[in-house]
């Protein structure tokens, strides 16, 4: 059971988006749940400095406002710093970097996450640690090349010791990805280039945590889940969306959203 | 150079077992010395040079000291945003080895050569940038730098018969190192080119023309204060590489001369037009770009007539 309350992540998304007056929102709530299952139960993090921690890269990074909620909640990053958002000098961008702690890597160029996380997979089997690494990627990027040069060196090498989040909302900046560059099926790609493939509902924290504890890190392929989610997730007027990649809310958006993302606690519970 | 490289690279990880030798599916009678004896250090990571910098940069952040290695072209140019925001924005150490700079792959063609690759890793303030000009130069250059700890990019020769005379080996970061010094012209030399240009230097020499040859192996740092020192005496310098002129040991010498405001002429020689869609020599490239030791002759009579 998670620890970590998406609600939680989702209020803190709109907060500081409605503070600092940015876009990028629906691709923060849609990751929200990934996020939570993440930090909330699966990741073993004993301190963000602790070299032996599982790694977590966050290679969709424009979602940094989803792991900052989380690294809060955590207790790794302060209220002030996290008010410091999208402020002049701040550590906490649009895009994370690895100088906060609690993030391992810098991201914000998409198709990047992957090949340092493979490196970060190799590092932890030559050093004989039992520490995972955790990759989150968008659908959107796998239109990079890049990405799948690290896909077959970890399927090759038996990385198994990886672990891929494919947040499979269906769509990317400027459109659907049906339209864009048709990346479906997913699963089958993945499964193409010989790994360990799991299609689970994005949104199901139980599932997420479930599907990840029954996995084998210690030999056999990496593992890729594949998320399907909602982008825009618990805020009905931006849910898939593509204005909602980029614009900020105003006065009466930012009311209704916060409304409908705490309903869903109520929604949720038994 | 990659012969010195290879072998140099096999005593510094015998001695430390964080370093390990990524290549992109190249270095074949070249690297097998360190595959060979470091069989779990060795990963051949495909053709795929964006990958290689990406997992060098995932394995460095875990205390590792990665070199990957290719030609020039796919080292430096093909994975450069992989370099730029991995090793550079995490200040890791992961070493980025380049070989064959210049036309040295000739018969290869242009997407062999690698002409800019001096400029775009010099452009980048957190990358240590080394070019030597002969082996033992590398290999004293690798002693010296291997375990700094941002990243490093060097340029290596593929050629390991060329030695340059009376360099004897030396290397420091951030300083030059000399080896004629005449008092009519100097000269200042990048990379595997160093040999024409000291050729040229006693060709000139037996035509009654002294020159002094200055040799930039540091560029990142780079040898500001010695260059300053030097150019003050002359009042014509020829800068010589097997580079496009922008970006490279020409561009340096014209930045020093311009930001300490000294009264001397820079004659760039080096590659200034665009890929010659040509199969040939090194030694052919050497002729049509002007910086053959031959070439370099002629140009510094000239320059040298002009100045009088």
């Amino acid at each position: 059971m998670s620890t970590i309350h998406s609600t939680a992540i989702r209020q803190i998304i709109l907060e500081q988006s409605k503070r600092a007056n940015v876009g990028h929102i629906g691709s923060c709530l849609c990751v929200a749940d990934l996020i939570a299952a993440l930090y909330g139960g699966i990741l073993n993090i004993p301190s963000p400095r602790d070299p032996d921690r599982d790694r977590m890269i966050l290679s969709k990074g424009h979602a940094a406002l989803a792991l900052y909620a989380a690294l809060h909640l955590k207790g790794w990053i302060t209220t002030e710093q996290l008010n410091t958002f999208y402020t002049d000098g701040s550590l906490l961008g649009v895009h994370p970097e690895h100088v906060l702690p609690g993030v391992d890597f810098s991201t914000g160029s998409l198709g990047q996450g992957l090949s340092f996380g493979a490196g970060a997979a190799l590092a932890a089997r030559l050093q004989h640690s039992s520490r995972r690494v955790f990759v989150l990627v968008s659908d959107g990027e796998c239109n990079e090349g890049a990405l799948w040069e690290a896909v077959m060196f970890a399927a090759h090498h038996q990385l198994s010791n990886l672990i891929v989040l494919v947040d499979l909302n269906h769509q990317q900046a400027f459109g659907y990805t049906d339209d864009v560059l048709k990346m479906s099926p997913m699963a089958q790609r993945w499964r193409a280039f010989g790994w360990d493939v799991h299609e689970v509902d994005g949104h199901d924290i139980a599932a997420l945590e479930q599907t990840v504890a029954s996995l084998d890190t210690t030999s056999g392929p990496p593992h890729v889940l594949v998320a399907s989610t909602t982008f825009g997730k618990g805020v009905s007027y931006m849910e898939r969306q593509i204005k909602w990649h980029y614009m900020p809310m105003n006065d009466a958006e930012y009311a209704q959203a916060q409304q409908e993302v705490a309903a869903s606690i109520i929604e949720v519970a038994p | 150079m990659r012969g010195a490289f290879a072998k140099t690279l096999v005593e510094l990880a015998a001695q430390d077992d964080r370093i390990m030798l990524l290549t992109g599916d190249l270095g074949f009678m070249a690297l097998e010395i360190f595959a060979d004896r470091f069989p779990k250090r060795f990963v051949n990571m495909g053709v795929a040079e964006q990958n290689m910098i990406g997992v060098a940069t995932g394995l460095a952040e875990a205390g590792f000291i990665p070199f990957a290695y290719s030609i020039v072209t796919f080292a430096s140019l093909r994975p450069y945003e992989f370099i730029r925001n991995g090793p550079i924005l995490h200040h890791l150490p992961v070493r980025v080895v380049g070989v064959g700079g210049g036309m040295e792959y000739g018969h290869a063609g242009p997407t062999h050569h690698g002409l800019e690759d001096v400029s775009v890793m010099r452009t980048q303030p957190g990358m240590t940038v080394i070019a030597p000009a002969d082996g033992a130069q590398t290999a004293n250059a690798l002693r010296e730098t291997w375990h700094l700890p941002g990243p490093v990019y060097y340029r290596l020769g593929k050629n390991d018969k060329v030695v340059v005379p009376d360099l004897d080996g030396r290397f420091e970061l951030g300083r030059l190192q000399t080896v004629r010094d005449g008092g009519d012209l100097l000269l200042v030399a990048m990379g595997g080119i160093t040999h024409e240009v000291v050729t040229a230097a006693d060709t000139l020499a037996q035509q009654g023309i002294q020159c002094t040859v200055a040799i930039v192996a540091s560029f990142n740092p780079a040898p500001i204060d010695d260059l300053a020192m030097l150019l003050a005496r002359f009042p014509l310098v020829l800068t010589v590489e097997a580079h496009y002129v922008s970006g490279g040991v020409g561009s340096l010498v014209a930045e020093v001369v311009a930001e300490r405001g000294i009264g001397c002429r820079v004659v760039r020689c080096g590659v200034t037009t665009p890929p010659l869609a040509a199969s040939g020599s090194q030694h052919y490239f050497q002729h049509q770009y002007g910086i053959s030791a031959a070439a370099l002759v002629e140009t510094a009579r000239r320059e040298l007539v002009k100045a009088q």
